[in-house]
């Protein structure tokens, strides 16, 4: 028997079909197709968790999606367990684990419980106001005590093993929600032909059928109904049914973003299934069948293990077949709470009374009560209730005073009336209105090409709900393109029940006593007196009441507290609900993993990662790499012993004495080609470019048009009309960009064609005196004599056979050469040359290296050296900018005011006292040492290293009028020590330099 | 995710294969060097920022690679019109409805 309180005949589950799970390491029996809701209460268990605030016992509230209270950690193993699942939409599989939150040491024990003792100091707002001061205290000791005590699971701590897929999907009609409407409308816009998607959260579609017992369509039960519907549709070819899979988001222009859950309910999933599937759907159409929400009341301890929804209970028995007590009371404002109730009792539990707020309940119902023996309290109200992990009574009287009794129950259930789901309809951007008739909010017009259909609709009658789906949904189709479709009959229900009566708020009897405590909002612990104590203190706008209160603020978003907590404010503020207003919904509509939403963007595939063509051979010889943008760039080679430091002090001492040879593959390349080549660089860069004779190189500054550098580089002039551009590494994009911005839109007469060649060439800079020697024996066609090929040249010609493009340049200050070759032959030129440079005792050099020996130059990186406020005087590149041009980007930025005045910060040398201290990149510059804090900084420190070849440590830093204080001695204040240092220029090596030209 | 209508190549795509760019019809003065500091400071700095319509440029970065102006509702994030660069302003209106239509297009 999988729990006692299963009944024999009820339901709609298999009764031999049973599978085991545990629940807080007790293992128990359930039925396939069970929920873990009502698995466990099969079992008998109410009590599911502690609440967040109080830690007040709780139990399932619902039997679906707006559940806030049974949050469980559910999973199969330690590694796949997933915190905060509603217990009453997962669905049990064999072995299951499940386990309840929020609770130590033990969920029947709770210390925690204690907070609810002093729920005084915990109304609204405490939080806010009590743990304001010190200041240092929230981080250190508020904030980690009220995390531990607070909040609901433990996110695991193990990489997710299971992978997620993503899904764009296209059709005509979206139909959200598979109830009665939902179906209608999916059938309808099937049958006109239409590319249909249907959706729903359940493992089944039939919406409220399954608990709407009473109700026909097309002469068949509703559920009977929906399930053949839903086999129709799925046999047809134009429409895709997803079960389990809910709409989240909806996004702009229709589109629309589920979650399916692929294999969350079964025992042994294949493994080659995603666990979740992200669908990301772009409908032509949207219709919206979200259904209907049901209210519970608001009264004195309404939140006990064994007090739930009315459908809910109603659900457990119809669909599971499970009684959720042996002696349930009745708590209504709504009609279909009644039915509820006469569904148990016709099932043989004992329903000892309901109790209605309102005086004069339909006739009909109070006779079939009657005729079914159960007790009738009309007008009244349940004042309290008693039981401390499960209800045990309810005391019921006159909400005026007078005489009160206490009925004994084990369960009780309630109803304030119905609230339509217009969450998609608000993520849609549509603003509800208030419809005064039926007291509730409905969509208003619709903002996107959508349709709201039945109970979200407030359509509450099911012929009515049934016939106006189907008209939307053929009408989708048609406004999709659809233009025909074959003859067919839309279906039609038998008028099922149509609930009268609903209230908001507070119940009469709920009090305004401020120790009671009626709940609003179960999952973030607001009552009513929460809500009433925020007007009270100021709050009078809903918005306001919502982040005071944290009213709707939960997991749940409120799907059955808003509409209450609102109607206590408006009754407060003495202002009718609608002015008071409704908090907008949000995506998401129910907590979507973090695994769907990321996706395949983990690991390996979270960002591209990109390699040069010689990124092997550096890999095989023992580089350490380092992340540059996307790039992976080989930073240092270390031998056998050394460290970074000492790899990096050979490197450089190599360089200068014999030669090094270094990947610079990444550097950004752009083809510049056209008659206008040489006009659009002149705009482009600040030097002028019409001198340059093809065959030479120039050093070029690219300024943004407020005159600050952007980026910079060497181009090469191939041809009259051909130009070889390099920008650095992590500009190459955004240099791209910028440029094609000019051509495209200010300068579009002009014939020039870009081309981002960044790829397809590797570069391998060779370096030092030697470099010569290394490559001259593999080049052919090019005279590389110091006369025929100077420094700042480009030739054409073959390396090792393969075509080249040599470069006469230097980021070291070695003469030396870079090697473009395609970048299919990079490895092989790469390997050749090694073959030349290793014997003559050169070494490979990485990016740390590379680094250091620019400095030891004074050449800056723009990015470390320079960060967007600096222009080429502050830079000292007042060389490169050509004073005859009339016009480039930037020309009229760099003659700004605050531009051309003194006091602007500029590149200097720095060298410490010390020789032995290196400053730390970033650190500030003071002029006076002792003076009180905060200082004066006049400055910062952009570069520094150690430099093997001074035999020092050097810098560069930007500082206030720097080069006219060349010689002077200023302070670079460290947490531990203040270090002395003096403002030089900024060439460390070889200041006049002869080596470039060796 | 958008769809934003490329006028290049004549299709919808999706927002990802596109960059935003900023204000669309802000010119670069052709004589910019001449120009006084408060003519810079509103060609450089200044930008309308405005809730309802806005004129922007947009890029097909991913796709044909091309710059062009859109016209988009900032309330409703909605395109009203795309058109390619260097064409006129097109002018638009807010209809009784209150979405924004291109100015004497046929309903």
């Amino acid at each position: 028997m999988s729990g006692a309180n299963r009944i024999k005949g009820k339901g709609r589950l298999t009764p031999a079909r049973t599978v085991r799970f545990s629940f807080d390491n007790q293992v128990l029996t359930a039925v396939e197709g069970d929920t873990l809701a009502s698995a466990l209460l099969a079992n008998g268990v109410h009590l599911t968790g502690r609440s967040f605030k109080y830690h007040r016992p709780r139990g399932m509230l619902s039997a679906g999606p707006e559940e806030p209270n049974a949050l469980m950690d559910v999973g199969r193993d330690a590694v796949r367990r997933t915190p905060n699942i509603r217990a009453t939409v997962q669905e049990v599989y064999d072995g299951m684990r499940a386990r309840s939150q929020n609770r130590w040491p033990s969920l029947a024990f709770d210390v925690g419980g204690l907070n609810n003792l002093a729920s005084p100091f915990f109304a609204a707002g405490f939080y806010y106001k009590t743990f304001m001061w010190p200041k240092a205290a929230w981080k250190k000791i508020y904030e980690p005590v009220i995390r531990a005590a607070a909040g609901l699971g433990v996110a695991p701590t193990e990489p997710d093993p299971d992978h997620y897929a993503n899904h764009f999907a296209h059709c005509d009609v979206l139909v959200i929600g598979g109830g009665a409407a939902g179906l209608s409308a999916a059938l309808a816009a099937a049958h006109a032909g239409a590319e249909v998607i249907l959706c729903d959260e359940q493992a089944e579609t039939g919406g409220a059928f399954h608990h709407e017992t009473d109700a026909k369509v097309d002469g068949r039960p509703g559920w009977e109904w929906a399930q053949a519907v839903t086999a129709e549709l799925r046999a047809m070819d134009n429409v895709r049914v997803l079960t389990r899979t809910t709409a989240f988001g909806y996004q702009a222009q229709n589109h629309v973003g589920l979650v399916e859950r692929v294999t969350e309910h079964l025992a042994n999933p294949d493994p080659s299934l995603p666990r979740e599937r992200l669908w990301q759907v772009r409908a032509k159409r949207v219709v919206i069948a979200t259904g209907a929400i049901e209210r519970h009341m608001v009264f004195a301890n309404n939140d006990r293990p064994g007090i739930m929804l009315a459908s809910a209970a109603r659900t457990y028995l119809n669909h599971f077949g499970v009684a959720v007590g042996a002696k349930v009371g009745v708590y209504t404002a709504c009609d279909s709470a009644w039915n509820a109730a006469f569904d148990l009792k016709q099932a043989g539990v004992s329903v000892p009374a309901i109790v209605d707020v309102r005086p004069d309940p339909d006739p009909e119902l109070v006779a079939r009560a009657k005729e079914l023996g159960i007790e009738v309290f009309a007008g009244q109200a349940v004042l309290d209730t008693s039981g401390k992990l499960r209800v045990k009574s309810m005391k019921v009287g006159k909400s005026s005073g007078g005489s009160t009794r206490d009925i004994s129950i084990d369960a009780l259930i309630m109803s304030a009336g119905w609230t339509p789901s217009v969450h998609m309809y608000s993520q849609s951007r549509g603003k509800v209105v208030w419809d005064e008739a039926s007291q509730r909010f409905l969509p208003g017009r619709n903002v996107q090409d959508c349709v709201s259909v039945g109970a979200c609709n407030g359509v509450d009658d099911l012929r009515e709900a049934v016939a106006d789906a189907a008209k939307a949904g053929h009408d989708a189709a048609i406004a999709a393109g659809i233009s025909a479709g074959a003859a067919w009959t839309a279906p039609e229900a038998e008028t099922g029940t149509s609930w009268a009566g609903s209230m908001m708020g507070s119940a009469a009897g709920a009090g305004t006593n401020t120790t009671v405590k009626a709940f609003v909002d179960f999952q973030n612990d607001v009552t009513a007196k929460d809500i009433r104590l925020a007007v009270r203190e100021g709050m009078h706008s809903i918005e306001h009441v919502k982040r005071f209160t944290t009213n709707g603020m939960a997991t749940d978003q409120g799907k059955t507290s808003n509409i209450h907590g609102l109607a206590i404010a408006a009754e407060m503020l003495d202002k009718p609900l609608p002015q008071v207003g409704l908090t907008t919904f949000r995506s998401p509509y129910t907590p979507v993993t973090f695994g769907a939403i990321v996706n395949h963007s983990r690991g390996d595939l979270f960002d591209p990662t990109r390699r040069t063509p010689m990124h092997g051979w550096e890999e095989a010889h023992g580089a350490v790499f380092e992340d540059v943008g996307q790039w992976k760039r080989a930073w240092y080679y270390p031998r056998a012993g050394e460290d970074m430091h000492e790899a990096v002090n050979r490197e450089c001492r190599t360089v200068r004495e014999v030669a090094g040879m270094f990947d610079a593959s990444t550097l950004g390349k752009i083809e510049v080609v056209g008659p206008d080549a040489a006009r659009f660089l002149n705009l482009m860069y600040t030097n002028g470019w019409d001198k340059l004779q093809p065959g030479r190189c120039k050093y070029g500054i690219m300024l943004r048009e407020d005159g600050f550098i952007y980026d910079d580089g060497v181009v090469g002039r191939l041809a009259e009309d051909r130009f070889h551009v390099t920008t650095t590494t992590g500009g190459a994009p955004r240099v791209m960009h910028h440029m094609e911005d000019y051509l495209q839109t200010e300068f579009p007469d002009l014939k020039v064609w870009l081309t981002s060649t960044t790829e397809q060439w590797a570069v391998i800079a060779v370096q030092g005196p030697k470099a010569r020697e290394i490559i001259a024996p593999l080049v052919e066609g090019i005279d590389l004599s110091n006369d025929a090929m100077p420094h700042m040249s480009v030739r054409e010609g073959k390396i090792c056979g393969v075509p080249t493009r040599l470069f006469r340049m230097s980021f070291t200050g070695e003469a030396g050469y870079e090697v473009n070759v395609p970048a299919d032959y990079g490895e092989a030129v790469w390997k050749a040359l090694w073959e030349r440079a290793e014997p003559l005792g050169a070494c490979a050099y990485g990016t740390e290296t590379m680094h250091v020996l620019r400095a030891e130059k004074g050449y800056i990186i723009v990015g470390q050296d320079t960060d967007g406020t600096v222009t080429p005087d502050d830079a000292g590149l007042n060389w490169a900018v050509a004073r005859k041009k009339s016009d480039f980007v930037g020309i009229r930025g760099m003659k700004r005011p605050d531009l051309v005045a003194s006091g602007r910060k500029q590149l200097v040398g720095l060298t410490t006292k010390d020789p032995n201290i290196v400053l730390e990149e970033g650190a500030q510059i003071v002029a006076d040492p002792n003076q009180t804090v905060p200082m004066k900084m006049i400055g910062h420190v952009t570069s520094a290293y150690w430099s093997e070849n001074c035999g020092r440590s050097i810098a560069m830093g930007l500082v206030i009028d720097g080069r006219s204080i060349n010689g002077k001695t200023l302070y670079v204040p460290m947490p531990d020590k203040t270090i002395e240092v003096e403002v030089t220029d900024t060439v460390f090596v070889d200041k006049e330099g002869v080596r470039l030209n060796g | 995710m958008l769809l934003i209508h490329c006028p290049y190549c004549q299709e919808e795509r999706p927002e990802l294969e596109f960059r935003n760019a900023g204000e669309a019809h802000i010119e670069r003065p052709k004589d910019i060097a001449a120009i006084s500091d408060e003519e810079f400071e509103k060609f450089f700095f200044i930008r309308s920022n405005p809730k309802g319509v806005a004129y922007e440029r947009w890029r097909h970065i991913h796709g044909c690679a091309r710059f062009f102006n859109a016209v988009r509702d900032t309330v409703s994030d909605r395109f009203v019109t795309t058109y390619k660069a260097g064409e006129p302003r097109v002018e638009v209106v807010r209809g009784e409805d209150g979405a924004l239509q291109v100015k004497g297009a046929a309903q």
